[in-house]
C-alpha cells in the first residue's frame, strides 16, 4: 500500500486547550479591572496600560530574536504580563516607567531563566518589585479617585491601627472608589474576573480562596473579631488582585492541589505579617514572590499519594 | 443520581453518534483468513494443523503455548495455505493463512456443551479455556488465568465493563442494546466460577439504552446489578471502575486480584456464553469501523483474521486519502501504517482520520498550569516524569511513580502545551522495566 499513514503512539486525539487561549482569557479577565482603574483614574491609565503591554511584547520579540527562537509574542503571555505590571502601578506613574518595568519583567524575570514556563517568580510583580526598590517616591505617590487629592492609601492609614478610621468605606473599596494602584482597587471588578477564569477552567479557586481566607482568619484574629476590620484587610491594597491574578500564576505555583493550598496560606501569613509589623504598607508582592521561590521546594516535598499507594 | 466515579479523568467528545443506532451487520464472508497465533497477552500459541490441511469452522489451529496463553480455532472452513510469518498489530507473528472453501463446515467439536446452572464450574473453566477466550476490551489477557486466581487471593467484587468510555467505539454499546441476554449468561457461567453470589454491571450514563436492556435482560437475578456509572474517560480503566463500583484501590503495582476483585468485558461474557451454549469457540467479535475517513462507518460481525483492509472495503472504504488507521478507540488504540492486517480477537474498533485530523500539534515549553496533575487517574505527576524521561533521568522517573501509570493518555490529551506526556512516559516505563530484568 501506498498510502502515507502517520503513526504515533496514543493518545490519537487532543484537547481543544491551548496556551494561547489560556492567556487570552486571562486578558478577557483583566478587562473589567482595567476598565475599573480607567473609571477612577483617568485616561493616562490606559496609556500606562498601552505602553506596559507594548513594552513587553516588544522585549520578548527582541531577545527571542536574539536567541534565535520561535517568535511567540502573539501567544499573549507577555502581553499578560505588561497588563499586570501596569494594574500594579500607581495611576500617576510618569510614562518611562512601565515601559522600564516590562523590560525588566521580560528580559531579566522571564527570558533570563529560559523564557515561557521557566520563570521562577511572577515576571510582573517581580518588575513591580524592582520599580519600588528603585524609584521609592515616584511609585508610592498616590492619586485619590474623583477628587484627584494625593493622599495616603488605606492600608497607609491603618497602619498601626486596629481599627478602621470612620473616613473609610467599606463599600466604596469593594466598588473601586479608593486610592491604590490602577488595577487593584476594584474588588468587584477583579471579583468578575476571577469568576470568569474559574468558569472557564483557566485556573481553579484553591489559591484565591486559601490566600483570602488566610488574610481573614488571621485580620479577624488579630482585629478582636472585628468584621468590618477584616473586610477593610481583604479589601484593600493589592489583595484580591494577587490573589486571583498573581499567586495563580501558572509556572511560579505548585502543581499538586495539596501544594498550592501549602503555598496560598503561606502567601496569606506574610501578606498579614507584613501588613500588619512591617515596613511597607502592603505585603501582596513581596509575599508572593517570597512562596514563588519556595514553590519548587513544595513541589519537591508535596506529593499526591498515588492510587492504590500506601496512605501516610 | 449520584453517579459512581473515580478522581481525575477527562471528557473527550464522545463521537460515538456515527454508530451508536446502527445494529450490527453481518460482515461478507472472507475468502482468506489470516489467523496469527498470538492474539492475547502471554505465550503464542503453537499451529497443530499442517498446510494442505482442511480445516473447519470452530476447529482448534493453535494450541495454547502456556500457562498464560489461549489456543485460536479456524473462523472459516477450508484449506490450510501457509503457516508463516506476517505483519500483525504492532509487529510480526506467525499466522495460519486459511482459504476457504465457501461451505462454512461446522467442526465436529462444536456441540452444546450443558446448561450454566448444571456445568461444575471446573468444566465451565475448562470451556472458557478451550474456546480460546480473552479479554475483549482490548488487553486481549487470557479469561481462564484471570478466574483462576491462587487459593490465597479470595475474589469479592466482579464487575463486567459495559462503560466502552473510549470515544468513537460503540461495539460493547451494541452488544448489551442486541444481545443482553448472551452477556447475562455469560455472567452467570462466570459467577459460578468465583463461586459469586453478586455482580455488577457497569455502563457509562451516556448508554441509558443499554442500562435498560441489561436491566431488562438481568431482572431474574437478583445478585446482578447493573450500576451507571459517570460518562468520564478513563472509566472503563479497570482499576478505575474497581473504584467506582467498590471504592476500593487496587494496590499500587498489584492487580485486581489483590483488591479481591475480577473485571472482565462484557463482549467476552457474550464469547463465553456462545461458547457453553453452542459449543461455538471465539471466532467472531462485533467491530465498530468509523471515523470520518470511512464512507460508511457500520458495525460488524466480523469473523477472527479478516483481513483490515476488507472490514474497511464493507464500510464504503476510504474517504479520501487516510491520514492515520488506528485499531481500538482514540485514547488507546494503536496506529498502523498498513492496512494489510489480519483482525484478532482483541479487534473492537477500525478507526480512520482524515490527514487533518492525523496530524498533531506541535508541542510548546510547559507553562506548569498543572492540569495533568489534576486529572491524572493514578495521582501521578505527567509532567515531572515526562521531563526526568526527555532528560534520560529514568531513575528520578521511576521515584516519581512513572509505573503507576496506566497509559489511559488523558495527560496528552488534556495539555495545552500538547507536550507528548504519555509518550514519554511510556519510554521511562521501558527503561525501567529494562533496567530491572537486567538487574534480576
Amino acid at each position: 500500500m501506498e498510502r502515507k499513514l502517520i503513526v504515533t503512539s496514543s493518545p490519537h486525539i487532543r484537547s481543544k486547550e491551548a496556551t494561547d487561549k489560556t492567556m487570552r482569557d486571562v486578558v478577557i479577565a483583566l478587562v473589567p479591572a482595567t476598565l475599573a482603574g480607567m473609571y477612577y483614574f483617568g485616561f493616562q491609565t490606559l496609556i500606562v496600560v498601552l505602553l506596559a503591554v507594548a513594552a513587553a511584547m516588544a522585549t520578548e520579540a527582541i531577545i527571542q530574536n536574539i536567541r534565535k527562537q520561535p517568535i511567540t509574542v502573539m501567544d499573549y503571555s507577555a502581553a499578560v504580563t505588561g497588563l499586570l505590571l501596569a494594574l500594579n502601578l500607581p495611576p500617576e506613574v510618569t510614562f518611562w516607567m512601565p515601559v522600564v518595568g516590562s523590560i525588566f519583567a521580560i528580559a531579566i524575570a522571564k527570558q533570563a531563566f529560559g523564557g515561557l514556563g521557566h520563570n521562577f517568580i511572577n515576571p510582573a510583580l517581580a518588575a513591580r518589585v524592582f520599580l519600588i526598590a528603585s524609584w521609592p517616591v515616584e511609585m508610592t505617590t498616590w492619586k485619590f479617585p474623583v477628587d484627584a487629592v494625593t493622599e495616603a492609601t488605606p492600608l497607609a492609614l491603618i497602619k498601626g491601627s486596629r481599627i478602621v478610621p470612620e473616613s473609610v468605606s467599606i463599600f466604596n473599596m469593594f466598588i473601586g472608589k479608593i486610592g491604590g494602584c490602577i488595577g487593584e482597587v476594584s474588588a468587584l471588578a477583579l471579583l468578575i474576573g476571577g469568576i470568569y477564569l474559574v468558569y472557564r477552567g483557566v485556573i481553579s479557586p484553591r489559591i484565591p480562596v486559601a490566600y483570602m481566607g488566610t488574610v481573614a482568619v488571621l485580620t479577624l484574629l488579630y482585629g478582636g473579631f472585628n468584621f468590618n476590620y477584616m473586610m477593610f484587610h481583604l479589601l484593600a491594597g493589592g489583595l484580591v488582585l494577587g490573589a486571583i491574578f498573581m499567586a495563580t500564576d501558572y509556572v511560579s505555583s505548585p502543581m499538586t492541589a495539596k501544594g498550592q493550598i501549602i503555598y496560598a496560606v503561606g502567601c496569606g501569613l506574610i501578606t498579614v505579617v507584613i501588613r500588619l509589623f512591617g515596613g511597607y504598607p502592603g505585603g501582596v508582592s513581596f509575599s508572593i514572590l517570597f512562596m514563588n521561590v519556595v514553590t519548587p521546594l513544595i513541589d519537591k516535598y508535596v506529593k499526591s499519594n498515588v492510587f492504590g499507594g500506601v496512605k501516610k | 443520581m449520584n453517579l459512581l466515579s473515580f478522581r481525575g479523568g477527562i471528557h473527550p467528545p464522545h463521537s460515538k453518534e456515527m454508530t451508536e443506532h446502527l445494529p450490527v451487520e453481518k460482515a461478507l464472508e472472507p475468502e482468506i483468513v489470516v489467523i496469527p497465533l498470538q492474539q492475547h497477552i502471554g505465550a503464542p500459541c503453537k499451529a497443530i494443523v499442517e498446510v494442505g490441511e482442511k480445516v473447519k469452522v470452530g476447529q482448534k489451529i493453535g494450541e495454547a503455548g502456556g500457562f498464560v496463553s489461549a489456543p485460536v480455532h479456524s473462523s472459516i472452513s477450508g484449506t490450510v495455505k501457509k503457516i508463516e510469518k506476517r505483519m500483525i498489530i504492532n509487529g510480526t507473528g506467525t499466522c495460519i493463512v486459511i482459504e476457504s472453501d465457501g461451505l462454512n463446515e461446522v467442526h465436529e467439536s462444536v456441540v452444546p456443551k450443558g446448561d450454566v446452572e448444571t456445568l461444575e464450574p471446573k468444566e465451565i473453566l475448562d470451556i472458557i479455556n478451550e474456546a480460546g477466550i480473552v479479554g475483549m476490551g482490548g488487553a486481549g489477557f487470557p479469561t481462564r488465568v484471570k478466574l483462576s486466581p491462587p487459593p490465597d487471593k479470595k475474589i469479592d467484587v466482579l464487575i463486567l465493563n459495559g462503560a466502552e468510555c473510549e470515544p468513537y467505539l460503540t461495539s460493547d454499546h451494541r452488544l448489551m442494546l442486541e444481545t443482553p441476554e448472551d452477556v447475562v449468561y455469560g455472567l452467570r457461567a462466570v459467577m459460578r466460577v468465583l463461586g459469586l453470589e453478586k455482580a455488577y454491571i457497569a455502563i457509562e450514563n451516556n448508554k441509558m439504552d443499554a442500562v435498560l436492556s441489561m436491566k431488562e435482560a438481568a431482572k431474574e437475578f437478583t445478585g446482578i446489578q447493573v450500576v451507571v456509572v459517570k460518562t468520564k474517560y478513563p472509566q472503563g480503566s479497570e482499576k478505575q471502575l474497581i473504584y467506582a463500583c467498590s471504592q476500593r484501590e487496587v494496590p499500587s503495582g498489584a492487580l485486581p486480584m489483590d483488591a479481591g476483585a475480577v473485571v472482565s468485558n462484557v463482549a467476552t461474557m457474550s464469547a463465553i456464553s456462545k461458547a457453553i451454549r453452542t459449543g461455538m469457540p471465539l471466532i467472531e467479535r462485533i467491530c465498530t469501523v468509523t471515523g470520518d475517513g470511512i464512507v460508511e462507518p457500520k458495525n460488524i460481525m466480523i469473523k477472527n483474521g479478516t483481513r483490515i483492509s476488507e472490514i474497511i472495503a464493507q464500510a464504503g472504504g476510504y474517504k479520501g486519502e487516510p491520514g492515520k488507521l488506528i485499531l481500538g478507540g482514540p485514547m488507546m488504540g494503536f496506529a498502523q501504517f498498513t492496512d494489510d492486517l489480519p483482525s484478532t480477537k482483541t479487534t473492537s474498533g477500525v478507526l480512520v482520520f482524515t490527514e487533518e485530523q492525523a496530524r498533531l500539534p506541535e508541542p510548546n515549553p510547559c507553562i506548569r498550569c498543572g492540569k495533568c496533575v489534576d486529572i491524572c487517574p493514578s495521582f501521578i505527576q505527567p509532567f515531572a516524569i515526562s521531563a526526568y524521561s526527555l532528560n534520560g533521568m529514568f531513575d528520578m522517573a521511576e521515584k516519581n511513580n512513572a509505573m503507576d501509570c496506566i497509559e489511559c493518555g488523558s495527560c496528552s490529551f488534556i495539555c495545552p502545551s500538547k507536550r507528548p506526556l504519555l509518550h514519554s512516559i511510556r519510554m521511562a516505563k521501558r527503561e525501567i522495566l529494562s533496567k530491572r530484568r537486567k538487574t534480576k
